[in-house]
């Protein structure tokens, strides 16, 4: 018994059958090959599969894709539609330069949420993005570099009134 | 000149970005659970037993096979070669049970079935018949029991028992630590896909790919030639995958060649953390004998390690935590035994550290214990025990200790940490504040450098320079994140004098070099990279002797510049002089070995040098409590931390940090709870709490000793950093301590057990204030 769902995802129109249970993260990662959203802890505590669900960031691993019916998505790629070879959204450029990742398995994750935290507070202070990132774990960097590329992308994202690709429909 | 004429982009010692930066942001680094799924690719899942020891009278696996989409199920008996992944080859540790069961967990079968969802609920359908058996569920009871996993092992120098009986001050007592779940961000995970006849290529979440393929091809019943790993990169390890990756890809294989179909398992979460080994738990007990000054004249340590239910890396683990009692501090008198002992729980592992942070634990313990007993500031007892430079310089275990920084650590940091004032501006808070208490500690950290199993100490590389100049590397190590494969491409990018984006390296793969060790013991930069620079050294000489025969020069005068090669009085392009070789036939390929030099160790007698070097540091934490809680929070952390001369001073700053943050999860959060009949409680990130970006100190200040080349010939003077960092954590349990103490006018040594979770600070803080009342 599946059900249609029709969704938006990185500016583009997206319409399947579904089972009833089947969770978001799944359809991104299994059908539509996003990858880039990564399942951590399965329980929507790490925040590694974070997305952005018509605008705002969300765990994608404790969502149901009919949940997901005529919502906007942006997945970690379609911040950059050109992959790693392209321009990064200032939020992505921030974490590289800042050394915000090792393992890298939370930076999706991150990015995601921190350009959430961006969106919410303009230029949120280091104390704003500690309390803000209270669900996202990473256990490789303590942190630092990441409120650091948070705070650095907060401010370019400040400077070139970036947009997701989601959020400008895809133009 | 242009930049890259007078320089190379991205050479050692340079600052430069992870290499799978860009890749990471963006999404596109490819785990094992992101590589295209193969057509006909089968999910496994396994079923575990539900009792901590049983003997399986009967598993009846009927409902199993009889479920939707499930094609294939396969328990001990359908094992064609031998049921055993045990990592130190003590044959303790079986793929799945098969007439025992030792913990709850263990695995008893796998399913291969067509979807996940499906394999999962297809493995809880199994009926089996137990028959319960007594358990030994907590290392209290195996302390009792004395049963053990591996021979107790001992290391002694002089008579500690007549030195501490003719010490003016003696004292004993007991020091708990705690156990830690790896909480690797990406859990363990293997897809295996069988190839022509009995090839079998496994992708592995694993530090340790050799010992994957050894595992794969012993349950398969094949030779190791016939299984491949390859490990691009894990999503963290920290230890956890460096013997538990064989479960996994054990099973996947299994299912895959008995369907014929690629197989991959990933476990959820929670079964990750229940089937999985984790750092040991200890209990350490101690007494020493001390003079007027503080300084130890004698010392015994009685410890005793929960291991679970077999062997696994245990030895090794209980050797390296009796190799770091000392930590920084001459013991002229010691006796140290390591009681290795069973329980019914997952079989307990590598954990960055490795033992070390145990022993450490208890060492900077007996310090604390001194300082309260004579009433001294434990940072003057630190110092006065500190080995000495040329005398007070041999450890228990005989190696000389050569390069000793600690005391100019300690001077330096005491300085930039401010720590004398700070110590006495608490003073004044604490006598103002009547329920918030700060404390403040510095505790330094002295770590071997080294695999203590002498033949893990080797690595091979192989280099290839293609006929456009660019540059392929694969060597034995793997990447979790810690930066190896940049800092290894750094160097052979140093080594050819080209910029670092010419240099690519490959997924670690056992087809490409064999017989790797595990990337751990921090050692992966110091011996896959010295085995990078040999491989590139040859290519290196061809390409001279070549250059020196086609231009009629001598090699003398033969030099590599900055992305171009010069040959006499000419400069050729990099890319062209490798063109011209490989017309002339010469070889552009090579492959590199190394071993460490120098070390040995006599394990009968408990003398030698186990250690190649030792990697030091020192951490000034300040920390407030809430005596009314005993909730509390790092106000600010100071770390002056040694790596020789950094290959990459971004990398190792963030090894330096994530080391310290995961030791202070270690030493204050992060409680494994086990109920009595030997299940773990603390299955999930709600109820078992790794920092988060909010616990981070407010005030992290990290620096890396300046000019301290590393004496031992090490590659470009570095000094290893993957584990010694996270014992420098040590020092926020010290500021706890001395928080709580102030609550008993520092009369009272506090004594915190680790984890020091606030439920441990306010018990603390009462019994403090409680003796302090009774004197």
């Amino acid at each position: 018994m599946a059900i249609n769902v029709s969704l938006s995802v990185n500016g583009q129109a997206v319409s399947r059958d579904v089972q009833p249970n089947r969770l978001l993260v799944d359809f991104l990662r299994e059908e539509l090959g996003l990858t880039g959203t990564h399942v951590g802890c399965d329980t929507s505590q790490c925040g590694a599969c974070t997305i952005h669900l018509d605008g705002l960031p969300v765990k994608s691993c404790t969502m149901l894709v009919v949940q997901a019916d005529g919502a906007r998505i942006t997945t970690i790629e379609g911040l950059a539609p050109d992959g790693d070879g392209g321009d990064l959204h200032p939020m992505q450029e921030a974490f590289r330069q800042n050394h915000g990742l090792q393992c890298g398995f939370c930076t999706p994750g991150m990015v995601m949420a921190g350009i959430g935290i961006a969106q919410r507070h303009g230029l949120p202070s280091n104390d704003v993005i500690r309390a803000e990132l209270d669900g996202n774990f990473c256990r490789c960097t303590g942190y630092h570099n990441i409120v650091k590329s948070i705070a650095a992308g907060a401010k370019a994202m400040a400077m070139t009134g970036a947009k997701t690709v989601a959020e400008t429909g895809g133009e | 000149m242009p930049d890259d004429m007078n320089q190379i982009k991205g050479g050692v010692h340079q600052a430069v970005a992870h290499d799978s930066a860009a890749r990471h942001v963006s999404g596109s680094a490819i785990y094992v659970d992101d590589i295209p799924e193969p057509r006909d690719l089968l999910h496994a899942y396994m079923g575990m037993s539900d009792r901590a020891h049983a003997r399986i009278k009967k598993l009846d696996l009927s409902e199993v096979e009889a479920a939707p989409g499930v094609v294939s199920v396969l328990s001990a008996r359908d094992i064609v070669g031998e049921n055993d992944i045990s990592p130190a080859h003590t044959k303790d540790e079986p793929v799945f049970a098969a007439e025992v069961t030792e913990f709850v967990g263990q695995p008893l079968f796998v399913v291969g079935a067509e979807t996940r969802d499906q394999a999962r609920r297809a493995a809880r359908l199994a009926k089996v018949d137990y028959a319960e058996l007594p358990a030994i569920t907590d290392l209290d009871a195996a302390l009792a029991k004395k049963a053990t996993v591996a021979p107790p092992q001992e290391l002694k120098r002089g008579n500690a028992a007549a030195a501490i009986e003719a010490a003016p001050h003696r004292l004993s007592g007991r020091i708990r630590t705690g156990g830690q779940e790896h909480f690797y961000l990406e859990g363990q995970i293997a897809m295996a896909l069988p190839g022509e006849g009995d090839e079998m290529r496994v992708f592995s979440s694993t530090q340790h790919p050799s010992e994957v393929q050894q595992s794969v091809a012993r349950v398969l019943g094949l030779a190791d030639n016939m299984v491949t790993v390859e490990t691009r990169r894990m999503g963290g390890a920290f230890g956890g995958k460096e013997s538990q990756p064989s479960l996994f890809a054990t099973v996947a294989a299994m299912v895959a060649r008995d369907a014929g179909r690629p197989a991959k398992i990933r476990p959820d979460r929670d079964d990750d953390m229940i089937m999985t080994g984790k750092r040991h738990d200890f209990i350490i007990d101690y007494e020493v004998g001390f003079d007027n000054a503080g300084r130890i004249l004698g010392v015994d340590y009685k410890l005793a390690s929960n291991c679970g239910y077999s062997a696994d890396l245990s030895a090794a683990i209980n050797g390296r935590a009796l190799f770091h009692l000392d930590n920084c501090y001459y013991l002229p008198a010691a006796r140290m035994k390591a009681l290795p002992l069973k329980t019914n729980r997952p079989s307990n592992t590598a954990f960055r550290g490795f033992g070390g942070p145990q022993g450490m634990a208890a060492g900077e313990r007996v310090i604390d214990e001194i300082a309260f007993a004579l009433g001294l500031d434990p940072l003057e007892v630190r110092k006065r025990n500190l080995y000495g430079v040329g005398e007070r310089n041999e450890t228990p275990y005989g190696q000389i200790v050569e390069d000793n920084v600690i005391p100019e650590i300690i001077g330096e940091l005491e300085k930039s940490a401010d720590y004398a004032a700070r110590r006495r501006e608490i003073a004044g808070f604490n006598e103002k504040s009547p329920y918030l208490k700060k404390g403040i500690a510095l505790t330094p950290v002295k770590f071997g450098i080294a695999f203590t199993a002498r033949h893990l100490n080797q690595a091979g590389a192989l280099v290839h320079v293609y006929t456009d100049g660019s540059i392929h590397l694969n060597h034995g190590g793997t990447e979790m994140g810690q930066g190896l494969m940049t800092k290894v491409a750094q160097v052979v990018a140093e080594e050819f004098q080209v910029d670092l984006e010419h240099v690519v390296v490959s997924a670690a793969r056992t087809d490409k070099v064999p017989n790797t060790s595990p990337t751990a013991a921090s050692s992966g930069s110091d011996l896959n990279g010295k085995a990078a620079q040999l491989a590139a050294r040859q290519i290196k000489d061809r390409l001279t002797a070549f250059a020196a025969e086609h231009y009629e020069v001598s090699a003398d005068s033969i030099e590599f510049l900055p992305n171009r090669v010069r040959v006499g009085n000419q400069e050729i392009p990099f890319p062209d002089l490798v063109q011209q070789a490989y017309m002339a036939r010469i070889s552009l390929s090579a492959a590199g070995f190394y071993k460490t030099p120098k070390i040995h160790f006599d394990f009968e007698t408990g003398q030698g040098r186990p250690f190649f070097y030792y990697a030091y540091g020192a951490a000034v934490s300040e920390v407030t409590i809430d005596t009314l809680t005993g909730e509390y929070r790092v106000d600010r952390v100071d770390i002056l931390h040694d790596v020789g001369r950094s290959l990459n001073p971004a990398l190792d700053l963030g090894q330096i940090e994530g080391g310290f943050i995961q030791g202070m999860g270690w030493v204050t959060s992060e409680e494994l709870v086990w109920s009595d009949d030997g299940r773990l409680l603390t299955h999930a990130p709600s109820t078992y709490k790794i920092p988060t970006c909010g616990d981070r100190p407010r005030d992290f200040r990290i620096n890396l000793l300046e000019g301290a080349a590393n004496r031992e010939d090490t590659i470009y003077a570095s000094k290893a950093v993957g584990e010694p960092p996270l014992m420098l954590a040590l020092s926020v349990l010290h500021a706890l301590s001395d928080a709580v103490a102030s609550v008993g006018r520092h009369k009272t040594c506090p004594r915190l057990d680790l984890p020091a979770t606030p439920e441990v600070i306010l018990a603390a803080v009462a019994r403090v204030r409680g003796e302090a009342q009774d004197d």
